[in-house]
């Protein structure tokens, strides 16, 4: 094999394995932000801290709330005694939500006409969604259950149900575990910041620190110099995404359902873009922290716009149409897609190609600015 | 004069507005040290770095041992050795690792380049320091590794761009040694006790370099001064200071201020310098006898004390205010008819 490439390979081996913070990144930092993100970035909302204002003080009120109580979606934290402590609890944030019962619940129960007050917190819209329909369903099935015991105790034996129910299957993710949803975001995002960000300040700090003057008057050619720099990181990017998907896999319990073989693959595919972006951003920047600029400012775009965490359908026409222009969003399609569903190469052609193409475009676009940077 | 081993024709190189580099040209032969001195911005570096082509020149052409430094960059640069003025070897790596890298990156293989760099570390010195990251080297110690690293491949050319500067006295003086040791060395090939060759004993080393020190200017067989990316005197340093010949007067009293009053506001001194307790006077072509007895004369009138005065030969230092001094046409003028004698 070409010597001066095997000298580059070694002297950025040499190089990664010597500094500590880019070994930490290295090493450290995805397993962080798996666990950091696969645990926090949840749409799983449990326990929500419930206020509760019981007037009633009757045997059907306590019922109520032992609904509430039953279902993991509440905690009862605080059982107060007028509106102005709701208020203050609420606005202070120590509960999301309150139930008010009136003192003639039990009377009005009987007559069949009862009513409670629901209090939300919409200030965070995600976790107020969650527990307005868990409060629905927990007052309808309640309702339901008092229904069916009056007629059953009035001897009447009739099965209430509803006229028409909705029998839902989830496929793919039946628990709706958020996590299975995310850790394939997290790998992709882990993929393309190390990738761009190492690469970028191992180009720039040869400029910075001058080195890059030797570097130029050696017979090396551009396309080794490019080549040997990016391969430590295609290597390390590798393993990167194998210690993502076994501590996804084995820690989060998500399903790798597709082929692992075409997983890998794809995952390259999607690192070459990432190094692509980080030697462009070396072009452009001249020192470590202004490369560690530019590769966030592509960064952030790149998480909000791919679908990693708001749903792509949910967002404006003209976002969705800026979203194609984001590698990741294709890389979470495919790495959804072959984990969660299992499906062939053929269910994702599209993305696949959109994802190729952009690998290829951007790496010989920073290729040739490279190089014209060297001259 | 034999065949050049490096020659440099009309280069020209601007950045933005500014005109680097305006038409240098320059040769140097085998076996030969050139200095180029000058002022900071003359254009030392720019030519250096067009020399070794790391930079393209927007006009002229460059020849080094044959090779055409802009169509054919790659042998030409396997026959170049350069040395950066900033410090540019990988501080993480250590000095074997360094060297090793540049080995192979300049081509030697895999079992050439340890027999090799073990060898180029001994001749500078640094054979005890292999195992030592670059980072943790003396500023000495990193030029001697910089130095080590452009001869590892054993180039025919060597560009040192101001190696000493910000270096300690002894170690220049190290660094000179090893520099004179390294042309030498190919003079004495066919001595019987001709050791093991740091370069290849039948091709002699030519070494082109920039230093801001006119001490080190005068160890060069030749020397072009540039200023405004010109080089506008060029010639040994004993011709350079014969340009000056009977036009520098020295002067020793006290106090020291008065003596330099008078001597700048003299009709016949051009130029006034002070180099410690002494003064040195550049006067007029032939004006020294008369300029020397008015100035003594004068100085006892205004009260001071004159210790001594008398005309001094020329040193280097002198020949450089007067080039960089633009009020000195005609020294110009007598040096461009000097050139044309020789």
């Amino acid at each position: 094999m070409n010597t001066r490439l095997l000298s580059i390979i070694r002297k950025e081996f040499i190089q990664i394995f010597r500094d500590p913070r880019t070994l930490a990144m290295i090493l450290v930092i995805p397993v962080m932000q798996l666990f950091l993100l696969g645990y926090s970035a949840t749409n799983d909302v449990r326990n929500i801290p419930l206020a509760v204002l019981d007037r009633s003080h009757s045997p059907e009120s306590r019922a109520l709330l032992d609904a509430y109580r039953a279902a993991d979606y509440f905690r009862i934290a605080f059982s107060v005694d007028s509106e102005s402590e709701i208020e203050d609890l609420i606005s202070r944030g120590e509960a999301r939500a309150a139930v008010i019962i009136p003192p003639d619940y039990a009377q009005r129960l009987a007559d069949g006409n009862a009513q409670i007050a629901f209090i939300l917190d919409g200030s965070d819209p995600t976790s107020a969604s969650t527990a307005l329909s868990a409060a629905q369903l927990i007052s309808q099935t309640h309702a339901t259950d008092i229904l069916a015991e009056k007629f059953s105790r009035s001897g009447t034996n009739l099965r209430v149900r509803p006229p028409v129910e909705a029998r839902t299957t989830v496929w793919y993710n039946p628990d709706m575990v958020s996590a299975h949803f995310m850790i394939p975001g997290v790998i992709g995002m882990i993929l393309y910041a190390i990738a761009a960000i190492l690469t970028a300040s191992s180009v720039v700090r040869e400029r910075e620190r001058g080195t890059i003057e030797q570097l130029i008057v050696t017979p090396i050619r551009p396309w080794e110099l490019i080549v040997g720099k990016l391969m430590p990181y295609v290597i390390l990017g590798f393993f990167n995404t194998i210690e993502a998907l076994a501590v996804g896999h084995w820690w989060f319990g998500m399903p790798i359902r597709g082929d692992l073989g075409l997983i890998l693959i794809l995952s390259i595919v999607f690192l070459i873009t990432g190094l692509g972006i980080g030697l462009l951003a070396s072009t452009i920047a001249n020192t470590q922290q202004e490369a560690m600029l530019t590769v966030w400012m592509t960064l952030l775009p790149s998480i909000f716009l791919s679908g990693f965490f708001f749903p792509l359908e949910a967002m404006p026409k003209f976002l969705q149409w800026v979203s194609y222009f984001m590698p990741l969003r294709y890389y979470l399609v495919i790495m959804r897609s072959l984990l969660l569903k299992g499906v062939g190469l053929e269910m994702i052609q599209f993305d696949v190609i959109a994802m190729t193409l952009f690998a290829v475009g951007i790496m010989t676009a920073a290729a040739l600015r490279f190089r014209k940077r060297l001259d | 004069m034999p065949q050049p081993l490096a020659h440099a024709q009309d280069l020209y190189k601007h950045f933005g507005s500014t005109q680097a580099v305006n038409g240098v040209s320059l040769s140097v032969s085998p076996g030969e040290i050139y200095g180029l001195v000058g002022s900071d911005g003359a254009g030392k570096t720019t030519t250096m770095r067009l020399l070794v082509g790391a930079l393209k020149p927007d006009r002229g052409s460059i020849e080094v041992c044959g090779f055409d430094v802009l169509k054919q960059t790659e042998q030409a640069r396997a026959t170049i050795g350069y040395l950066s003025q900033r410090f540019s070897m990988y501080e993480d790596l250590t000095v074997l690792e360094n060297i090793r890298f540049f080995a192979e990156a300049r081509g030697l293989s895999a079992t050439e380049w340890l027999p090799r760099s073990l060898e180029i570390l001994e001749f500078v010195g640094l054979e005890k320091f292999k195992d030592r990251r670059a980072g943790h080297l003396s500023g000495g110690m990193k030029q001697k590794l910089g130095l080590a690293s452009a001869l590892v491949t054993r180039p025919r050319l060597l560009l040192l761009d101001e190696p000493t500067t910000g270096v300690d006295p002894v170690t220049r003086q190290d660094f000179w040694q090893l520099v004179i040791k390294l042309v030498s060395r190919t003079a004495e090939a066919d001595a019987p006790n001709y050791q093991a060759p740091i370069t290849n004993p039948r091709e002699s080393v030519s070494v082109i370099i920039s230093t801001p020190y006119m001490d080190e200017a005068s160890r060069c067989h030749r020397v072009g001064f540039m200023k405004n990316g010109q080089i506008i005197a060029e010639d040994t340093p004993s011709n350079l200071r014969s340009m000056l010949n009977g036009r520098i007067l020295e002067l020793r009293g006290s106090p020291l201020n008065t003596l330099r009053h008078i001597a700048h506001n003299d009709e016949d001194v051009e130029d006034v310098q002070a180099f410690g307790d002494r003064l040195h006077a550049r006067v007029r072509v032939g004006r020294a006898k008369t300029a020397l007895k008015r100035l003594a004369l004068t100085i006892k009138q205004s009260g001071g004390r004159v210790d001594e005065i008398r005309a001094v030969p020329p040193a280097l230092e002198d020949v450089f205010i007067a080039l960089s001094d633009s009020k000195a046409p005609e020294l110009l003028r007598s040096q461009i008819s000097s050139q044309e004698t020789t």
